[in-house]
């Protein structure tokens, strides 16, 4: 019999600690193919943060190194410079690159650091569980915005990502999504095209997956990637936010 | 070793740890240590493989030299007592990770932003681990120009040795001050022993975490207790303190870095006088010398410890001594720098109103 | 034998340069020295000083709280400083800049024309030289030649000319102590 689905050769076999319908596995599985089709794993070195995917060294079957909370960019910023010749990736929850981790982020991006940045926007803290993300919806609830994040109270949510392609020195962003098949195949080829960014040494590049949590959005897995469908996407919009490969 | 240089402190911590084989810096700019992060601009621009960044705030710089240090690279970062403050939160991480680095802090004034004055308030923030969770880092107190290179030198050894961050306690004074220093010859990078445990790809080989997660309450106890273990070999094997005219004293000053130098003038101003007191000088904080204060009660029966704090190091020394001693204090915080006359006044005052060479 | 002296005027005037000069001298003539330079704050506004402690035996402060000596180039020095220095010690001040007389009866105090003194000497530049030369006049323990070879190290120049008005500062300022002036 041909054997048509299987575990990448990347990932460990391991039982994924993740809730029902949490993007994270899915995002997970889709670098690990990655990283085996472009056979980089053994030059590849990954930043796992804080956050529900602290225990991303279980699964990736590469070097990873532990960054504190937000300091992905920074970290890899320091692997990176050390070893040009590797392949180095920060993996960051939105609470991590976009609230704590802003300025290193800013600052990994704007210097051009050949490195890439996966970005899991799923709207909440879920591993502290449910408080109010950076990039809540206005109006979403959550454990510390109860009744709905108010405007007056909490300010908007940030569009990091926008702010990234100011920067002089990225080079690849893009916001896909994982909330359907078309958009999981669709983020795959947005991965590959950032590591192939980095491993060309073109310059910064980022994905933004906007990623379900049922548990904390408290919505079975089918109504969170409904949820994204009909309203998460009006607020980050999918698009290549910006693309300057074809012009290096 | 070459020929003498008349070099400012900064520059020789800076010159010492390029010879030490680091390639790697990243900083801050803070009062009074820029001249360092300026020499290694330039220094790391010239030697293959030098890098340099300046970094967008002392947490970014503490982080980058986590990464290196994954990477098993020897890696400085400096800052000044605000910027340790923020580098608290990276060096914890460096302790549970257990990777090697070295950090300067060049102390001033404080708390707060307090003043770019030479100043020892840091003590315990440096002696006590400094950020969160269970550890100790390495910390040595250089007293002088030849001392900064020396202990640069070593403290690269060490962190390397013990998988263990350092920490080089200066303060102000110790980073503009200009003294004589003789370098000891850069090392050959390729000598530095293997390390086994890198980040550099899993290349033929089982990939490697390095994390300092470990949220099984066994497997973390454990691990502080291995941290533990590891900590009293360094004790064992690092400890020193160095004395000036201890062995007929009765009284002795206990000072380090910049305090040392000044009360080692007062000494010698008070053995003019007669007086039978003597100087012991920790050069490693951390490890504190405890066991050689033991010994030296054996024939001190007054210590005066003299910080430009209003008494940080004096706990150590009642604790090592156990109560068996008296412990006096003379603290000038704020960054101010008492001059030896000062420090030889403190001495007599204690000195004639204790009797202290009437005793047996 | 322990000097310490407070080198002390405008940015820009040479001040830091000749302490470093006379450190670096003292250095090679197997002393021991420090140099602690004014930093931060207190060297903005464009003033300048530096402390050079030289002695045969291990210095223990590089701090002057009462300097033996004190070059002053500017009147916010001799402000500043004359109140500082120990008595017996001396003062030496740059008497074209510094319209205020000093007060201390206590101290040696030596007025040098040293802008006049460069002026005829064909650089106005080497009033930094001049002070050194007097200054060196005075404490005896480092010779013309010495402090030429520290300067020759220190700005790492060969120009034949420019060094030789160097010395020629050094020397008419030695000599307008030594006449007494």
């Amino acid at each position: 019999m041909k054997k048509v689905f299987g575990r990448p050769k990347s990932m460990k076999a391991a039982e994924f600690h993740y809730c029902p319908g949490c993007g994270h596995s899915i995002i997970h599985r889709l670098i690990a193919e990655v990283i085996d089709e472009l056979g980089i794993q053994e030059k590849i070195i990954g930043v796992p943060p804080a956050g529900c995917a602290v225990l991303a060294y279980n699964y990736f079957d590469v070097d990873m190194g532990e960054a504190p909370h937000g300091r992905g960019a920074a970290v890899a910023t320091g692997i990176k410079r050390s070893l040009p010749d590797r392949i180095v990736f920060s993996y960051q929850g939105d609470g991590d690159i976009a609230a704590i981790g802003t300025a290193e982020t800013i600052h990994a991006a704007n210097r051009g650091e050949l490195i890439t940045t996966i970005f899991v926007n799923n709207g909440v803290y879920g591993m502290t569980g449910g408080q109010m993300a950076p990039t809540t919806l206005v109006g979403q609830d959550s454990t510390t915005t109860p009744g709905g994040r108010r405007l007056e109270r909490d300010g908007f949510p940030i569009d990091l990502s926008e702010m990234l392609a100011i920067a002089h020195g990225s080079v690849y962003i893009e916001r896909t999504s994982v909330h359907s098949p078309k958009h999981i195949i669709h983020t795959k080829k947005a991965i590959k095209k950032a590591f192939k960014t980095q491993i060309e040494g073109l310059g910064f590049s980022l994905v933004e997956i906007l990623s379900p949590c049922p548990t904390n959005w408290k919505m079975s897995p089918i109504k969170a990637n409904e949820f994204i469908n009909s309203t998460i996407i009006k607020n980050f919009p999918l698009k290549v936010i910006k693309d300057e490969v074809g012009k290096l | 070793m070459g020929e003498k240089k008349l070099l400012r402190g900064s520059h020789i911590i800076a010159e010492a740890a390029v010879r030490a084989g680091c390639r790697f810096y990243f900083g801050y700019p803070i009062t009074p240590q820029n001249e360092l992060t300026e020499y290694m601009s330039g220094a790391l621009a010239s030697v293959p493989g030098g890098v340099f960044i300046q970094s967008e705030s002392e947490l970014a710089a503490i982080n980058m030299v986590i990464g290196v240090s994954m990477t098993g690279k020897r890696v400085m970062t400096s800052s000044s007592s605000p910027g340790i403050s923020l580098k608290q939160e990276g060096i914890s991480y460096l302790a549970g990770q257990e990777l090697p680095a070295v950090i300067v802090n060049t102390m001033r004034g404080g708390p707060g932003l307090g003043n770019i004055a030479p100043s020892q308030g840091d003590y315990f923030q440096a002696t006590r681990g400094g950020g969160h969770g269970d550890y100790r880092t390495i910390v040595l107190a250089p007293g002088s120009g030849q001392e900064l290179a020396d202990f640069t030198r070593l403290a690269f050894d060490y962190a390397d040795k013990y998988r263990i961050p350092v920490m080089i306690l200066g303060d102000g004074m110790m980073g503009q001050m200009m003294e004589p220093v003789e370098f000891p010859d850069p090392i050959d990078l390729d000598s530095l022993p293997h390390k086994s445990w890198v980040l550099d790809g899993a290349k033929g080989r089982e990939s490697r975490i390095i994390k300092s997660l470990i949220l099984d309450t066994a497997a973390m106890e454990e691990h502080n207790w291995k941290l533990y273990r590891k900590h009293e070999i360094i004790e064992r094997e690092i400890t020193h303190v160095e004395t000036f005219m201890i062995e007929d004293a009765y009284m002795a000053i206990v000072a380090y870095g910049t305090a040392s130098r000044i009360a080692k003038g007062a000494v010698k101003k008070v053995r003019e006088m007669g007086l039978k007191v003597g100087l012991i000088m920790p050069k490693t904080l951390w490890p504190f010398p405890k066991k050689f204060f033991l010994e030296a009660g054996s024939f001190i029966t007054d210590f005066l410890v003299f910080e430009m704090s209003t008494g940080q190091m004096v706990e150590d020394v009642e604790l090592a001594l156990r109560g068996r001693r008296r412990v006096h204090f003379y603290g000038r915080p704020g960054g101010v720098v008492p001059t030896p006359e000062e420090i030889a006044k403190a001495v007599t005052t204690i000195y004639y109103r204790e009797q202290i060479d009437r005793r047996d | 034998m322990l000097i310490k002296t407070i080198f002390s005027g405008f940015g820009g005037q040479g001040v830091l340069m000749i302490g470093y000069v006379m450190a670096v001298s003292a250095m090679r003539e197997g002393m021991n020295v420090t140099y602690l330079p004014a930093y931060g704050a207190e060297v903005r506004g464009g003033t300048a000083n530096c402390t050079v402690s030289i002695s045969d035996e291990e210095i223990a402060s590089p701090v002057a709280s009462s300097p033996d000596y004190v070059v002053a180039f500017n009147k916010p020095s001799l402000v500043k400083y004359e109140g500082h220095i120990k008595p017996g010690g001396t003062l030496l001040v740059n008497s074209d800049l510094v319209d205020l007389e000093p007060v201390r009866d206590d101290i040696e105090i030596f007025r040098i024309p040293a802008i006049t003194m460069a002026k005829e000497l064909g650089n106005e530049k080497s009033m930094n030289m001049i002070m050194l030369g007097a200054y060196s006049a005075k404490i005896k323990i480092i010779s013309i030649d010495s402090l030429m070879n520290g300067l020759v190290e220190v700005v790492k120049a060969k120009n034949a000319s420019r060094m030789e008005i160097n010395r020629k500062g050094l020397e008419i300022g030695e000599q307008y102590v030594l006449k007494g002036a």
